[in-house]
């Protein structure tokens, strides 16, 4: 039984991670870039949320809209002041752009909102309830749920709508997009704004699991949720959900059967064999291109 | 014939290198008007100027009257220039019908079937294969697919980027009858190609680029005749 208890945690963490890494997955398809900052996102969206709920009393159901809002926003400056402007740069200037951008929304968030940690309120509660005989809390089903939300609601939004498909195209071929009347710098200035509104939900659930927060909170997931990304192939958006499923159930089992301390080294030694066997990534697929 | 659109003077540099050199030609409303050059002679790189993909130091591009020279390409293609890129570049991970979605991006939802049936129309072929990803279509087909999606924007000019690159003669020829028949239905073509013999054959007129200049414009039949032309692109 308990094995099946670790397993539901294991994937209610792993849904945090797939909800973070479509962030990292959906900015490198289109933009060809590592969005290093995208963990520090998560943080901010987690802040809005504490103070939201902390200081204006403001409940869950107008809170986490509002966080994921700011956090779009957010993630569109990062990228018209950030890297807009190095669109045409060697991927190198804009990876150490990136770190710099996290750097700066850390430093930020410690001058504005010191270093000692926070008590994040569950923004559902911290009910447990029996489902035959387990004991799951609300935050781990609501995660579960939200994910599975969130997977639905992408899948519809690239294969159905027009603004979806026309990232889709963006992410093959920007001037061929362009030649089509798509205007690239607006379709990519909304994939940073999914993205970093995806992490501020997923900062929201995080927080409501483990309920301490500071400005370090969004580093760890953040690189987790890369290397999800990276394990799943990055790029792809059922990758993303994969390899954040996996990564969360490998991270709770390796931390139940065989060594807390160990856990970490477990996850990263999975993702380099994987990587070793399948270079692009579980899911992840080489373009064949014809000339 | 009206003059649908005109470049004056256009200069494009990579870098140090001057691309283009001082680049002046027109297209009247009906004609199919043929570029026609050796491999890096910048044809390419002036229909890429003229999409606005590439700038233009100086010089002036105005198409049905408006300049266009620092318009953003995307708008450039609302205003009726469409353009078959080089090389084709569909999309590949996408299904043919969403390519010719992508096609008529600029144009209202609601004639979008009726655009669509007439691209599927005139390429059978395309309708067979709506639901299959481009990438698995055949390089003729793919090149078809090219052309079907420039033409869900009704564009006023279409701008095609070496149609017959990488493909076995017949289809070529294919190609060249598809851009013939085009034509007699009503678009104006500009036609960027390597293939002189091809071009010129359908063209009402041409232009000869060399390094980056224009050599020699005229109709194309006298183009067909003229012996520098015969010497350089037409094997003799």
């Amino acid at each position: 039984m308990t094995f099946v208890l670790y397993l539901i945690n294991g994937v209610s963490l792993g849904s945090i991670y797939a909800i973070i890494a479509l962030g990292y997955t959906m900015v490198y398809g289109i933009a060809k870039m590592l969005n290093f900052a995208h963990g520090d996102v998560i943080m901010v969206g987690a802040y809005v949320c504490f103070f939201a709920m902390s200081s204006f009393r403001l409940p869950p159901i107008i809170v986490v809209p509002l966080a994921a809002g700011v956090c779009a926003a957010l993630g569109a400056l990062i990228e018209a002041f950030a890297y807009r402007p190095l669109r045409q740069a060697g991927s190198l200037a804009v990876l150490i752009t990136a770190i710099g951008v996290s750097y700066l929304l850390q430093n930020t968030a410690l001058l504005l909102w010191k270093s000692n940690p926070r008590v994040f309120t569950s923004i559902v509660g911290t009910d447990v309830i029996k489902i035959s005989g387990l004991p799951i809390t609300y935050v781990t089903i609501i995660t579960i749920l939200t994910c599975v939300a969130i997977m639905a609601g992408l899948t519809i939004f690239t294969g159905k709508t027009k603004m979806g498909k026309a990232m889709r195209a963006c992410a093959e071929d920007k001037n061929a997009a362009s030649l089509m009347g798509i205007n690239v710098n607006v379709t990519i200035s909304l994939t940073f704004a999914i993205g970093s509104s995806l992490a501020a939900i997923a900062g929201a659930l995080l927080c409501s699991a483990y309920p301490t927060l500071s400005p370090a909170t969004g580093s760890m997931p953040g690189i987790k949720a890369f290397t999800a990304a990276v394990f799943g192939g990055i790029g792809s958006i059922p990758g993303a959900m994969l390899g954040g499923v996996l990564l969360g159930i490998i991270e709770i089992f390796a931390k139940a059967y065989i060594s807390t301390q160990l856990s970490d080294a477990i996850v990263f030694a999975v993702l380099i064999i994987v990587l070793l066997v399948k270079p692009a990534g579980l899911l992840g697929k080489h373009a064949h291109e014809k000339v | 014939m009206p003059v649908i659109l005109k470049a004056e003077n256009i200069n494009v540099y990579y870098g140090a290198i001057h691309a283009v050199k001082d680049v002046s030609f027109h297209v009247n409303e009906g004609e199919i008007v043929t570029l026609i050059g050796a491999n890096g002679a910048g044809k390419s790189t002036i229909l890429k100027t003229v999409s606005g993909l590439l700038g233009s130091r100086g010089g002036s591009i105005s198409f049905l009257g408006e300049n266009i020279s620092s318009v953003p390409p995307h708008k450039i293609v609302e205003s009726g220039l469409a353009q078959v890129p080089e090389g084709r570049a569909v999309f590949l991970q996408m299904t043919v019908e969403e390519n010719l979605e992508m096609g008529g991006f600029t144009r209202p939802k609601s004639g979008g079937r009726t655009r669509l049936e007439r691209v599927f129309t005139r390429f059978p072929r395309l309708k067979e294969r709506r639901c299959q990803l481009a990438g698995t279509l055949s390089g003729g087909e793919q090149q078809m697919l090219a052309i079907g999606r420039a033409l869900m924007s009704e564009p006023r000019l279409l701008m095609m980027d070496e149609p017959s690159m990488g493909l076995a003669p017949i289809l070529v020829e294919q190609i060249f009858e598809i851009i013939n028949d085009l034509n007699r239905s009503g678009s104006t073509i500009l036609l960027v190609e390597q293939n002189a013999q091809m071009a010129l054959s359908i063209a009402d007129r041409g232009y000869v680029l060399e390094n980056g200049e224009i050599i020699k414009s005229a109709p194309a039949d006298k183009l067909l005749e003229d012996d520098d032309v015969k010497k350089a692109y037409l094997g003799g």
